[in-house]
């Protein structure tokens, strides 16, 4: 091969690239001819961002949305509820996921934007506080958890927590999000009494949940918190406590979270689509496929479904604030 | 080209300026266009440097010096309990690279003297080759290789008699797997200094009837000290600025410790999942990466400084 | 040594014992040296097994644990949600574009400089060898700080491009630049100074020069570098990790628009998360990429042998 040929070949490589790179949205239009219903007109971006409990139920969704329309894009970030909203608030994504409801704070700067939202309940949750099979312990009151969790508490081994029928003397290894997750605000508040309180030297995992999976399940006394659907995921590896609110030790099932009993950790799960996404029809769109097929996709993604009536309502949230804004 | 009838008598003949030289636009705009290219270079630096100033500096507004650098607790994201004493997350770091260069100092060392001292050409011909495809494997393939390979041998190798045996989240298979990564940058450039180690001395030791061993350990190791020095520096700094093994295997819990059996979590470590987390502007924990970002760039720095000094003057003894 | 015939057949003798003393004396070494000098060898022998070891299994980990996945299958599924299905798609894509932007930024730009620092500036000059220490500081400086840079220069800050393919391309192609400056310079360096003298003497300009004298012999070399440097941004995570290679991504990327993944950035995540079919799959991907990186550098090393000009 002489140098000239090699040239040639470099440089054809060079535009194969940039003709793909500029080529590129031709083809999209010709993927996934044969799927779904009508509507393959649909196109646009869809930026989510939030909550990375939420994320694992909006990923299928984008991913089956995707399917059935290719033109339309689904991006799922996950930067926490705390850092979706500031995200949200400032007009840079469509929707947020969020694993607590919208703060104060949090309305005020959007109201300061201009972003009109909407909350609408995609699931039901509840948050697992999980230890590692080894563990004997199966059922912890809120104060225990509390005197775990508390700021400054010294709680290091499973031995020095109070009143537990099991005899553990094994080194705590706690792991858990970070501060700009939703799981962590509604925990620190369920069970501290205060949002934001908490230790501060544990495993923080930010928002990757699956740290927490790996730690917990590699630790012998290792102790973390995260939403249900990753417990149900990692169940023959995990085992989770049962919760004792004041009426029994409780374990975290569909059934308990649907019927308030598992307390006081059980919660709603989120999605706030600001009005101005909503007006384009293929957030719309994906919004109403998200609900009407929430069953299903929670059922995959191992998430406590929705009752009749919060998906009634969710539905008609949705109705309004995009039939509204006419079109 | 016309041919110009110029000798010397008819000098006079031609007229003034003629052989003076012509400005070629073209060439100017070249130099001027690869000027810029070079610039670049320098406008990087400076951009780094930019880009990291301003949020340290509005950092430090908010949290005195003295309490980051000595200051031994590292919780910067609750609010009002903060602690910013980064000193947890430098002996992280620390930590990690101190098992790093157990591992790689003796084993890079150990195969630069070889390859310099011991090796016949065919050997040679493979080896170099091989260290350098271990330089080649990209860090996420150490990573794995240290959560899912290393950890689970140590935890079952681990013997009794040094204590609790390590978390699924350690430092010490972070530090070997980052030893393993380093090794090539040890040895290939000890290895250049020491055949730059002149013949003559060589043989003037043997025919004094010194061994090999005495040979390679008493005169050529002494005589390319500062390149081997130098490696060790760059080693260090490289290991120190290593970031996704220790994303994935040293866990995430700030704790001031040298154990290699607990969970630590390293300067880079602390980076890395911060800003993927994507804290919002203008925020104390946003910038707490650009503050600990200037540190792990001044440490590198400075030791790259004096990595290419030392290195300059082995080069210079000899050449 | 005397020529001279000994007198005696008693005398040869004494005189063939001694030599063969001495020399039996000068030759042997102590004891305690071999074995130190055997031991020592041992050592090293060791030291390079150990090394070797670890690369060994390190690769034999990977192509063990991700042999189920392992097959064009991974190569051109989407990225998904379940590992039973997820593929490298969208990595293989976005690492492609990525690569793609860094060729293009890199290789003017780098050499350019490598010209300049070569051929034009004067290494009297402050501001040259400012120029050079700059660079060499920038070739140890963490990845990570060009992923800071990145996010406040390029995908906010004054740039403000987003987190697109078009900001992680830059990010890369400055992590990449010095090598690549570094890799022009001993290339062009090569080039010996008769060739250049013989062609200004024929009345070309220094431009010219270069360019059909120096360059051309240097390419194979400057290839060899960019090569070398693109093999290393493809293997690069963190950087990309700051400038926003998104969580989840089901479409093609595109250079200024919308999310992307990268290979290295891909593998990452499923190395973090716990099920035992994503370890597979990041098993199978860390395969693909070694792959990948191992045809880069094979590629760059036999051209760098073939097109090696003797001077």
């Amino acid at each position: 091969m002489t140098k000239r040929t090699l040239f040639a070949l470099l440089g054809a490589l060079a535009l194969a690239l940039s003709v793909a790179a500029c080529g590129e949205d031709d083809e999209e239009g010709n993927g996934g001819g044969g799927g779904g219903g009508g509507g393959s007109e649909l196109s646009g971006n869809i930026r989510i961002d939030g909550s990375s409990t939420v994320a694992p139920l909006s990923e299928p969704a984008g991913e089956q949305f995707n399917g059935e329309h290719p033109d339309v894009r689904v991006t799922v970030g996950t930067s926490g509820t705390g850092g979706g909203f500031e995200k949200f608030c400032a007009g840079e994504t469509d929707i947020s996921d969020a694993s607590r409801q919208i703060e104060p704070d949090e309305e005020k700067l959007c109201e300061a934007k201009g972003i009109e939202w909407t909350e609408i309940t995609v699931a039901n949750d509840a948050l697992s506080v999980v230890v590692n099979p080894e563990n004997p312990v199966t059922c912890m009151t809120v104060e225990q958890l509390k005197s775990v969790w508390e700021p400054k508490s010294k709680v290091s081994s499973w031995s020095d927590v109070e009143g537990l029928e099991q005899d553990f003397d094994t080194e705590l290894e706690l792991y858990g999000p970070g501060t700009d997750s939703g799981t962590f605000d509604y925990f620190t508040e369920a069970i501290n009494g205060e949002e934001g309180a908490s230790r501060t030297d544990y495993n923080n995992v930010g928002e990757d949940d699956n740290a927490t999976v790996t730690g917990v399940t590699g630790s012998e006394g290792g102790m973390g918190y995260f939403g249900y659907s990753f417990f149900r995921e990692n169940q023959d590896t995990l085992k989770a406590l049962e919760i004792d609110g004041g009426d029994g030790c409780v374990a975290p099932t569909p059934e308990t979270a649907q019927d308030g009993s598992y307390k006081p950790l059980g919660r709603q799960l989120y999605i706030y689509p600001s009005a101005e996404a909503l007006r384009k029809p293929a957030v719309r769109e994906f919004v109403t496929f998200y609900i009407e097929n929430s069953d299903a996709l929670a059922e995959q993604a191992g998430f406590i479904p929705l009752t009749e009536e919060q998906k009634q309502e969710s539905l008609d949230k949705i109705e309004q604030l995009s039939g509204g804004a006419g079109s | 080209m016309a041919t110009r009838d110029t000798t010397a008598s008819s000098a006079s003949a031609l007229p003034p300026g003629a052989l003076e030289a012509v400005p070629r636009w073209g060439e100017k705009a070249i130099y001027a266009l690869l000027v810029t290219c070079a610039v670049v270079s320098v406008a990087t630096t400076t951009a780094i440097v930019i880009s990291l100033l301003s949020p340290t500096i509005s950092f430090f507004g908010e949290v005195p010096i003295t309490d980051f650098l000595f200051g031994t607790e590292w919780s910067p994201q609750f609010g009002e309990q903060a602690q910013f004493g980064v000193l947890a997350i430098v002996v992280g770091t620390l930590n990690v690279t101190l098992w790093a260069l157990l591992v790689a100092v003796p084993c890079g060392l150990g195969a630069a003297i070889y390859l310099s001292e011991y090796a016949s050409r065919r050997v040679r011909k493979v080896l170099k080759p091989t260290l350098e495809v271990l330089a080649g494997i990209p860090t996420v393939a150490f990573g794995f290789f240290a959560l899912f390979f290393i950890t689970p041998l140590l935890q079952d190798v681990w013997p009794g008699f040094l204590g609790e045996e390590p978390g699924i989240f350690n430092a010490g298979a972070a530090g070997i797997a980052i030893g393993v990564l380093i090794i090539p940058i040890i040895a290939s450039i000890s290895e250049d200094a020491m055949s730059a180690v002149p013949g003559g001395l060589r043989e003037g030791a043997y025919a004094l009837g010194a061994t090999r061993m005495r040979v390679a350990l008493r005169v050529v190791v002494p005589a390319a000290l500062s390149g081997i020095v130098a490696s060790i520096v760059l080693a260090v700094s490289r290991a120190i600025g290593e970031t996704m093994v220790v994303l994935i295997a040293a866990g995430s819990t700030a704790n001031l410790t040298m154990s290699p059996v607990e969970s630590i979590q390293a300067m880079t470590a602390y980076i890395g999942v911060t800003a993927t987390g994507d804290i919002a502007t203008n925020t104390i924990e946003y910038d707490t990466i650009f503050a600990v970002g200037t540190l792990l760039f001044v440490m590198t720095l400075l030791m790259n400084m004096v990595s290419i000094r030392l290195v300059r003057r082995y080069r210079e003894v000899y050449e | 040594m005397s020529t001279e015939r000994y007198r005696s057949e008693r005398t040869r003798l004494a005189v063939a014992g001694a030599r063969a003393r001495t020399r039996v004396a000068l030759d042997r070494q102590p004891v305690g040296d071999v074995r130190k000098g055997g031991l020592f060898k041992l050592l090293l022998l060791l030291a390079v097994g150990i090394a070797l070891a670890m690369l060994v299994a390190l690769i034999a980990d990977a192509v063990i644990d991700g042999r189920e996945r392992l097959g064009f299958g991974l190569l051109f599924e989407k990225g998904s949600g379940d590992p039973e299905q997820a593929g490298l798609q969208q990595a293989l894509l976005g690492t492609i574009y990525l690569i793609g932007g860094v060729m293009l930024t890199v290789v003017p730009l780098g050499v350019g400089a490598a010209i300049y620092l070569e051929e034009y500036a004067d290494d009297t000059k402050w501001w040259n060898r400012l120029i050079e220490v700059n660079i060499q500081n920038l070739a140890a400086v963490p990845s990570i700080v060009y992923g800071i840079l990145g996010l406040a220069f390029i995908v906010r800050g004054p740039l403000d491009l987003g987190f697109v393919v078009a900001a992680g391309s830059l990010t890369l192609a400055l992590l990449v630049l010095p090598t690549v400056i570094l890799a022009g310079r001993e290339a062009i360096r090569a080039v010996p100074d008769s060739i250049r003298q013989g062609s200004l003497a024929l009345g070309a300009t220094r431009w010219q020069t270069i360019r059909h004298q120096v360059l051309p012999a240097s390419i194979p070399g400057i290839v060899t570098g960019v090569i070398l440097a693109v093999s290393r941004a493809i293997g690069e995570t963190a950087p990309l990790l700051l400038v926003g290679a998104a969580t989840f991504v089901t479409f093609k990327p595109s250079f200024f628009e919308g999310g992307y993944t990268a290979l290295p950035v891909q593998i990452f995540q499923w190395v973090t998360r716990p099920q035992d079919e994503f370890r597979v799959i990041a098993a199978a991907g860390i395969v693909v990429l070694l792959i990948v990186l191992l045809a880069m550098n094979s590629f760059a090393i036999w051209l760098r042998n073939r097109y090696e000009q003797q001077w």
